[in-house]
């Protein structure tokens, strides 16, 4: 567990089945039957597995096609062992239930994943019901997988949240974890136990369990006042971070979501600044004259990357995190903008004008093997390395900009939204979504969007005030 | 023959070039001249504002502070020297004035690259200007990306007139 002072609140967030802390088995008060805190359940045995899955139909490579998309799912409210008073639900821990079923819902319905029921048009289960499922109350609602959970608050106010998968058909459980918050942080369970269930039925890693960091657009469109803003990956939790005084731009958070890079107009010339989030500190990434913009951070979170116009020429640059030298990876008499390490930290795609237009182009971390990767038409604007390795998505610009995807040797290049103003995507933490803004014709309203990296669901992520400049962090420390 | 034929598209080319990429025959609206009932301070007559300061520099540029690009290009072209070499006299002028200049692109580029353009046309402002002989110590450059268009339009014209450097004396 992290010991860094900001990451306090989210250190409490532990894993419960699988780290058995005695805090939690103590939780478990005499009365009620204590769902998972007999043993340190033991994952069932592959056998099983393999029987579950071929009863389901899922195959080793499991795809949005696969039949794990029409599963029907039911959420039903949380149990609660005694309903109780939380700082997490004014109405108490039974009421709180009821929200983390929503939440679990919510996050698949909202992503298009599954066919699930929500709590609000479901029975509720008892608490003893959370570890011994009625199946036949949920075959009779053709579920056929089933979600259970329950919260318990601890004497220190901590909550206990459980949350386990059964097999309708086969009435068996197919996983189970568990997790202890604080109560600021009760959301992050529901997050946790929806990432168990689509992990666990589609093969794919999780993702909910993350944050995005945007830029928050008011006002009109020749002074728009744009801040720094922060919230959870299906867009609770929001949070101003700059007052709007001075522009920013461009927010990347740091992998161990300590810190966000941004680029501020602070003092009235765009320079990137580092803002740590525990302390609220700016700092500059580097002391210097010339403007810099568009920060990225290295996979290893120790080097950063950074665009600087000298004499109206852009070069990139990295530069370790502490400060320092920076280097020059660049040097064409081209715009050379931006940059995406490879999930490695190896390469590096970016974009360049060197040719008369942008295009793309890859080269190794030290600025070594420069080569153009796109030759599809058109121009290829602010690449992203999906963080499984295995694309590329950028703005594609020919007319109108629109949100694609390639592979690292710029082949395979397919759109995946088709509207008059997409750009700058940003990768889901498993490379399953990408997220980018959208521009309104005439308006020059921005929001935030997603899309299935197979061009499919494309939906809103609803903000306060528009929005731009999304950047989707890693799953949670 | 021959000859004539392709001189002739040359120029038709370059004619259609120029329409398209300045702005509108529209110019910026006059600089508002402060009432009488302001007195500015200084030698100034009422009416006028006072030499050496950005609304002096916009009555007396009346237009020629701003420079327009064509999309993706940073080059300073004749109307542009003519625009350049009036805010240099200007420079020259008041020895003591100091200028930035604000590298704009339009809506039609994603945010980074359009920064990293707007500064590039800067630049190429202050580089002309520089080669006129004002003192490069006194010229500075901020670039605005798509972040601060003039014109609020979605269409090729409106494009064309924020796709500029405008310089602004600092006062």
């Amino acid at each position: 567990m992290k010991t860094k002072p900001f990451l306090a609140p989210l250190g409490t967030l532990v894993l419960l089945f699988a780290a058995t802390p005695a805090a939690a088995q103590q939780a478990a008060s005499a009365a009620a039957p204590p769902p998972g805190s007999s043993t340190t359940p033991t994952p069932p045995p592959m056998s099983q597995e393999a029987l579950i899955e071929q009863a389901m139909g899922l195959t080793g490579s499991v795809t949005d096609e696969s039949e794990w998309q029409d599963l029907g799912i039911a959420i039903p409210a949380f149990a609660t062992n005694r309903d109780q008073p939380t700082p997490a639900n004014t109405q108490g821990t039974a009421a709180l239930g009821q929200e983390l079923a929503r939440v679990v819902y919510a996050d698949l319905r909202n992503n298009g994943l599954f066919r699930p029921t929500g709590p609000d048009s479901l029975p509720q289960p008892s608490y003893a019901q959370i570890t011994a499922p009625e199946y036949a109350t949920w075959r009779g609602r053709s579920a056929e997988m089933l979600v259970h959970g329950y919260v318990r608050a601890g004497a220190d106010d901590r909550l206990t949240v459980g949350c386990y998968l059964y097999d309708v058909q086969l009435q068996r459980e197919v996983v189970r974890e568990g997790w202890v918050v604080a109560p600021g942080e009760w959301r992050r369970a529901a997050h946790k136990c929806a990432d168990l269930v689509y992990s666990r039925l589609s093969g794919e890693d999780p993702f909910f369990d993350s944050k995005i960091a945007y830029i928050a657009e008011t006002g009109p469109k020749d002074n728009r006042v744009k801040r720094l803003a922060i919230m959870d990956s299906d867009g609770a939790n929001h949070r101003f971070i700059t007052g709007g005084t001075s522009m920013a731009l461009t927010p990347r958070y740091s992998p161990d979501y300590s810190k966000i890079l941004y680029l501020s107009y602070l003092n009235g010339f765009p320079r990137i600044f580092t803002y740590d989030i525990a302390t609220g500190q700016q700092t500059l990434v580097t002391e210097n004259r010339n403007p810099t913009f568009a920060p990225r951070w290295a996979p290893d979170g120790q080097h950063i990357l950074f665009s600087m116009a000298t004499a109206g020429n852009t070069e990139i640059y990295r530069v370790r995190a502490t400060g320092g030298q920076p280097v020059r990876l660049t040097d064409s008499p081209g715009l050379d903008v931006g940059g995406s390490y490879s999930p490695d930290g190896s390469r590096i795609v970016f974009e360049s004008d060197r040719s008369g237009s942008q295009q793309c182009y890859i080269m190794d971390a030290d600025g070594s093997n420069q080569r153009r990767i796109s030759f599809f038409g058109g121009r290829c604007a602010t690449p992203e390395w999906s963080p499984r390795g295995d694309l590329i998505a950028f703005t594609h610009i020919a007319g109108d900009l629109r949100v694609a995807v390639m592979t690292p040797s710029g082949g395979g290049m397919r759109h995946l939204t088709r509207s008059w103003q997409d750009e700058a995507p940003t990768w889901a933490p498993n490379g399953r979504i990408v997220q980018f803004f959208r521009t309104q014709r005439g308006s020059g309203e921005a929001s935030l969007w997603q899309v299935d990296v197979t061009g499919r669901n494309e939906r809103r992520l609803p903000t306060p005030v528009g929005a731009s400049d999304p950047a989707w962090g890693p799953v949670l420390p | 023959m021959h000859k004539y034929a392709i001189a002739l598209t040359a120029a038709g080319a370059l004619a259609l070039g120029a329409c398209s990429r300045n702005a509108p025959e529209e110019l910026p609206p006059a600089p508002q001249m402060p009432t009488t009932t302001a007195p500015t301070p200084g030698p100034a007559t009422p009416g006028a504002a006072q030499p050496g300061t950005q609304a002096h520099f916009m009555q007396m540029m009346s237009g020629r502070d701003t420079i327009y690009f064509d999309t993706d290009r940073y080059n300073i072209d004749s109307q542009d020297q003519v625009a350049l070499q009036a805010q240099a006299q200007y420079m020259m002028q008041y020895a003591t004035a100091r200028a930035t200049i604000e590298g704009h692109a339009d809506e039609r580029g994603t945010r980074e690259y359009n920064l990293a353009l707007g500064e590039r046309r800067a630049n190429a402002a202050l580089n002309y200007l520089v080669s006129l002989g004002v003192p490069a110590n006194r010229l500075t450059t901020v670039s605005y990306g798509k972040e601060r268009p003039k014109s609020m339009g979605a269409n090729e014209s409106a494009w064309a007139q924020n796709r500029r450097a405008v310089t602004v004396v600092l006062n």
